[in-house]
């Protein structure tokens, strides 16, 4: 089975490579462009340390092939951070707020909490937690997740207010 | 000199960001921006990729393994199996419990998933189809998967490599499939007591098989440099030290031409510590093919392969008197080991400080056997977010002090209180032979009850019980009490190694010229914050802040030596060990200052930062004055430059302890348990840094919740091993997780060099007793005395339903 | 966990989907939103040679509610499903039980025709189906063909759905206007199949029940339409005693698996269970 011309856009940039179709995209991701952010931490679509932004949505980068994918616009925890290199909100909130421990769930954790935030910009702790959901952490019992996420949502909207 | 800008004490202080304040993390900036650099993000050129043929047999014999069609698949490069390793003697290793274990199975093999062959490849997709396609032959034998039949008469014989030793590691062997027979405390005295006693309370408590299932798997990238001869190994390493010095002595290969660096580890719990085929696979494939291999597991791999724990069988006695005094304990353990014994304790200890298990209380007299056995399952053994077997002890002991509880009618509260150790008996002997070094078990018990409004909550479950009576809710509430006391900290080199290294830990630092420094230890943090705490403990001995100390652990050659880890160790161990480097480098830096200030060493004191004349604060040298001093003047009698290291071998073990109260309600028709309220109060003595220490208890409560709640890995008759995936293996997700509520004391403890105990593994060693007994509270006014874990939802119905509370109609209120 | 190798077509129309499944043979299979298909291929359970991609086929998507009748195009997404105000109010129960299907992520690619198609007696919208007595529009070779989801579900990923034909949508009669509707279900935890699950639909008049739907999930080889339990409920007041025999009738007819949810006595008194809490929620959903 031949390898497949694969072009998408990742973090803002036009990328192409060539691929089986049955390579995950999260090993696409991790092994041929190098954005190790992403693991892999369940094999079954379960833990959600996977997790990137594809065409507007959270998924599991582990439970989609790069041929699905082909085409796209991905974003991965190491497009989060704006231009000038300045942190998300997000990212600030999960440091300031002990949102993390082992860190190894962090990045699928941010990139889900940042699709939920657009989904809804001020969600409710239960709201968090259901929107959550399909990310397990180890470490932190994720109050400090929830807490973070809350603090992020707010300082986003006092953000857009500013900017308004 | 002293041109700064004068600043208070208070801000001076502020700026070191040293004990006791909740310092951000300094790890986060790379985590939180997908920086992490974990084993799996490692990538080296012409890197292979090993992946494992796997036994679908619990038990049997191999008859032939066929690669040629493996061999086939492109991008194969090689397939071992046990015949390529044996010339190497390599086919076995050493376990840490004084067992070997098969690094590829030998002839036998011995549980499902058992490692069978290493298929080498360019990538892991040519891996895993040549996985595909090795033939393997099995005569299936006999599975036995119950440890109570172990070592019955006619039981199969699993290890047939030791079937004819009688004496083990750890004494003589009974059965074939014996590991060891483990015995502490006076058993005549034990006996005498029970058979004395006005009260006498037994229970079978089962503490089931779990697995620590941290988020990242187990794997390395084994790198060999035939030039220089030189072995690297990255991987996820609870103990690199301990790795390297085992791969010397199993490899061969001279110590100092191995080097073992543990990158960012995605969490442990345990499941690090032990040595894996895996890791030994990679080395050898990296040795014959001459580049660089990486091995990774995935997840199922991971739950059904590379370490469990628990699966201890707690048969309990415990003798009181009627007024609810405990005078005696006894105890027999059924250990199930799986088919190697690859437990991870110190050496003398093969049942861990199960010995711990009279718990918080002052009990008299107290006899424990632990009987160990092979069974057709993983090996492991290891402590799962615990000290050696504590969680075990604890759990044993909390619930039988609650079974001896509703044997007399007393409260659960009321019973450990009148039982406690006092705070005047400490340092306490116990009756199972340890020294208990400080603690304050009726504060912390007023404190939690009080806090909880536990008469409240009592008499809130009365008219709920009343109200269940009436038929006007289907629910039941549930209060559970516990109180635990760990031991950690392994600990004092006379009694505590690992394969004969002594479990002592290390801190090397170095203070730059200009007033910065490195910091270098023995222990690798997994999540715990090391780079942020270990500088604070540093921050208050040298006066430099922080932020301007940079912590560094897990790579072999620059790293001093230090047994790693888990257990609670890395800050009653190494964190001890830092304080003591630290003051080295005080007790210099009081020379300089003393040679620049041109007094006499004992006219200085230490104020923060700095030292100062006695009664002459305004002449002072700062440490960052110190620190370019000592490189730049050629002071009489001292060495130029400012570093230190020290090896800490601790007096003793630390013994945190805590009161924890769970509230839950019990939804009778369906068995779905609400937890309600938890409530978590910690004593770890000194506070370094209470930010970390309320994330720790929030992690270890989320552990105990799923091991208590639903956490499983069972085999079936056939030997096929069950919950071996995130469908089955229970990790709670942000909704069944509740809000937790933490508090704490301080208890220092009094030989540690700043009072600290450790605490990342408390929570799951009081948490698990703490469910456990809410969800037996439940139903206790019902007659139960004790159910199983895990609590899930059929078991909960099922005990529901054994007590007449599932008549049908079962529409919600 | 490494899938097989395949060869990757991704058509356009939904006849050129039809005509890959029938050039290519019985080793191909059509793929949605993966979320059934890519586990199973990752454990090499199932190993095609072609997947058939149907993301661009554009005529599969979409919602449509028009004169008393919805339709919903198979690659319409759970996520999908829950944002659609008009579904959420033409048919409430499809948003209950999608936000009860696996989590977000899952949600957002995992596609209602999947979910129905695919004949996992563990997935929830086949019970949600025939409770709602919805028919699936399936395409093949030889046109297009309606099967009313109560005679779809054959056994364990076994269904009606013959070789070369592709769902392609889902047509439901919305509900009476005021009907009560509840999916519950119990789970492990998020993520998890139904240990019991029950649909059910009511409508009342002049507090006697009118019209019943009851379906049950994961406690048999293939979702259950509960008929009995719906005869039971027709013609009461939706009193204690005909709750009793709707549940006890849903009993009757469970076989649950015996696995790590709880053995098969436990299950077959939780499908009880959930049958008389779905008929409470229903009844007090019920305008």
């Amino acid at each position: 089975m031949s390898k497949m011309h694969v072009k998408m856009t990742v973090n803002g940039s036009q990328v192409e490579g060539l691929a089986e179709p049955r390579t995950l995209l999260i090993h696409f991701l991790r092994e041929q462009l190098g954005l190790t952010g992403p693991h892999i931490g369940c094999d079954t679509s379960h833990c959600g340390a996977c997790t990137v932004d594809l065409d507007g949505k959270s998924v599991k980068s582990c439970t989609l092939f790069v041929a699905q994918a082909n085409g796209a616009e991905v974003t991965t925890i190491e497009g989060l951070a704006a231009a000038d290199g300045s942190l998300h909100p997000l990212q600030e909130a999960f440091r300031e707020h002990h949102g993390l421990q082992c860190g190894f769930c962090t990045p699928g954790m941010i990139t889900r909490a940042y699709r939920l935030l657009q989904e809804n910009p001020t969600p409710s702790d239960e709201e968090i937690r259901f929107g959550m959901s399909g990310n397990l952490c180890r470490c932190t019992g994720y109050q400090n997740i929830v807490k973070a996420i809350r603090a992020a949502a707010a300082e986003m909207a006092a953000g857009k207010e500013a900017a308004e | 000199m002293n041109a700064e800008t004068p600043i208070s004490l208070e801000q001076r202080k502020d700026k070191l960001q040293g004990l006791g304040c909740s310092r951000k993390r300094v790890e986060d900036a790379r985590f939180t921006q997908g920086k992490g650099n974990y084993v799996d993000d490692i990538k080296l050129p012409g890197m292979l990729f090993g992946d494992f043929v796997r036994s679908p047999i619990g038990h049997g014999r191999i008859k032939s393994i066929n690669k040629e069609a493996a061999l086939a698949v492109p991008g194969v490069k090689a397939v071992l199996t046990a015949d390529d390793l044996r010339p190497l003697g390599l086919h076995w290793m050493p376990t840490l419990a004084g067992d070997v274990q098969a690094v590829l199975a030998d002839e036998k093999v011995l549980f499902q998933n058992q490692e069978v062959a290493f298929v080498v490849a360019e990538d892991r997709y040519a891996a895993a189809d040549g996985v595909e396609l090795v033939e393997v032959e099995y005569e299936d034998l006999p599975p036995l998967v119950d440890p109570f039949k172990a070592m019955e008469e006619g039981a199969p014989t699993l290890r047939e490599d030791i079937a004819d030793k009688t004496e083990g590691a750890h004494g003589p062997r009974r059965h074939p499939n014996h590991i060891f027979t483990w015995e502490a405390g006076d058993q005549a005295a034990t006996e005498q007591a029970l058979a004395g006693a006005e009260v006498v309370a037994e229970e079978m408590v089962s503490y089931q098989r779990v697995h620590p299932c941290p988020l990242e798997t187990c794997g390395c990238v084994a790198s060999m440099d035939k030039i220089n001869g030189k072995l690297t190994i990255w991987g996820t390493f609870q103990a690199p030290h301990a790795v390297r010095t085992v791969a010397s002595l199993i490899t061969k290969i001279p110590e100092h031409n191995i080097r073992i660096i543990s990158p960012d580890i995605g969490g442990g719990f345990g499941n690090k510590v032990g040595v894996y085929p895996g890791y030994i696979c990679s080395a050898v494939a990296s040795i014959v093919l001459g580049v660089p291999v990486k091995w990774i597991e995935d997840r199922m791999e991971n739950l059904s392969t590379t370490a469990f724990a628990r699966d201890y069988h707690m048969t309990g006695r415990i003798a009181a008197t009627r007024d609810g005094r405990i005078t005696g304990l006894w105890c027999h353990v059924l250990a199930d080991h799986g088919a190697f014994d690859a437990c991870a304790d110190p050496t003398k200890f093969p049942a861990g400080f199960f010995n711990i298990c009279t718990g918080s209380y002052d009990i008299p007299t107290a006899y424990v056997a632990v009987d160990g056995v092979y069974t057709n399952k993983a090996p492991g053994g290891v402590a799962y977010r615990c000290s050696f077997r504590v969680t075990e002890a604890s759990y044993f002991i909390e619930r039988m002090v609650d079974v001896l509880a509703r044997k007399l009618d007393m409260d659960p509260a009321e019973i450990r209180l009148k039982n406690f150790i006092r705070k005047e008996q400490f340092p306490y002997t116990s009756a199972l032979g340890w020294e208990y070094d400080s603690g304050d078990y009726e504060t912390a018990m007023d404190k939690a009850l009080k806090t909880v409004d536990y008469q409240g909550l009592r008499a809130e479950q009365k008219a709920a019980r009343e109200a269940f009576q009436r038929g006007e809710t289907r629910k039941l509430m549930g209060v559970g009490v516990a109180f635990f006391t760990e031991i950690v900290g392994a600990g004092p080199v006379k009694n505590c190694d690992i394969l004969g290294l002594g479990m002592f830990d290390s801190c090397e630092i170095r203070i730059h010229p200009t007033g910065s420094a490195i910091a270098r230890l023995g222990t690798i943090s997994q999540g715990q914050g090391h780079a942020t705490t270990f500088a604070q403990i540093l921050a208050s001995e040298i006066g430099i802040p922080a932020e301007d100390i940079t912590l560094e652990e897990g790579d072999t050659d620059t790293a001093p030596y230090g047994l790693g880890t888990y257990g609670s160790r890395s800050t009653p161990v190494a964190g001890a060990a830092t304080a003591m480097a630290g003051r080295k480098i005080r007790a210099k830096a009081q020379m300089i200052a003393a040679y620049l200030l041109e007094v006499h060493d004992g006219d200085l004191e230490w104020e923060v930062d700095r030292f100062q004349v006695k009664g002459n604060p305004e002449r002072h040298k700062t440490m960052k004055e110190i620190a370019f001093a000592a490189y730049n003047q050629a002071i009489p009698g001292l060495e130029p430059g400012l570093e230190a290291v020290s090896y800490y071998d601790p007096p003793n073990m630390t013994y945190p302890f805590g009161a924890y109260v769970c509230v839950v309600d019990i939804d009778v028709d369906t068995g779905v348990t609400e937890i309600r309220r938890f409530y978590a109060l910690d004593d770890c003595g000194t506070r370094i840094n209470p930010m970390i220490i309320e994330g720790q208890v929030h992690g270890g409560l989320t552990e105990a919740l799923a091991i208590a709640m639903g956490q499983e890995i069972t085999y079936d008759e056939d030997g096929n091993v069950h919950g071996g995936s995130l469908m089955d293996f229970f990790l709670p997700t942000a909704v069944e997780t509740p809000t937790w509520e933490t508090d704490w004391t301080e208890t220092p403890s009094p030989h540690h060099p700043i009072g600290a105990k450790g605490v990342g593994e408390s929570p799951n060693v009081g948490g698990v007793s703490a469910f456990s007994n809410a969800v037996n509270d439940a139903f206790a006014h019902l007659g139960l005395t004790h159910t199983q874990m895990p609590h899930d939802h059929w078991r909960v119905w099922q005990t529901a339903q054994r007590l007449g509370l599932t008549g049908q109609p079962a529409a919600a209120e | 966990m490494i899938p097989g190798a395949f060869d990757y077509h991704r058509p356009r129309t939904l006849d050129e989907a039809i005509s890959l499944l029938a050039s290519l043979g019985e080793e191909s299979r059509v793929v949605a939103g993966g979320h059934s298909l890519i586990p199973m291929m990752k454990l090499r359970m199932a190993v095609p040679e072609h997947l058939i991609d149907l993301r661009e086929v554009a005529e599969l998507r979409g919602i449509a509610v028009e004169g008393g009748q919805i339709t919903i195009g198979a690659m319409t997404t759970q996520q999908e499903v829950i944002g659609s105000e008009e579904l959420a109010s033409a048919c409430p129960i499809l948003r209950e039980a999608a936000l009860q299907i696996a989590d977000p992520q899952i949600r957002s690619l995992g596609t209602l025709g999947g979910n129905v198609a695919n004949g996992d007696p563990g997935n929830d919208m086949p019970a949600v189906m025939q409770a709602l007595d919805a028919a699936f529009v399936l395409r093949g070779p030889e046109g297009e063909r309606e099967v009313v989801a109560r005679a779809f579900y054959e056994g364990p990923f076994t269904t009606a759905l013959g070789e070369g034909e592709v769902l392609a949508a889902i047509r439901i009669a919305a509900p009476a206007a005021g009907h009560g509707w509840a999916y519950e279900k119990q789970k492990r935890k998020i993520g998890d199949y139904a240990t019991a699950a029950a649909a059910v639909l009511l409508e009342l008049e002049g507090g006697t029940c009118r019209k019943a739907s009851v379906a049950l999930t994961n406690v048999g080889d293939t979702p259950l339409h509960a008929a009995d339990a719906e005869a039971a409920l027709v013609g009461s007041s939706l009193d204690a005693a005909a709750v009793e025999a709707a549940a006890a009738a849903a009993r009757a007819i469970a076989e649950p698996a015996e696995d790590g949810r709880g053995p098969r006595a436990f299950r077959v008194h939780l499908t009880g269970v959930m049958v008389a809490r779905a008929i409470e929620a229903a009844k007090r959903r019920a305008g």
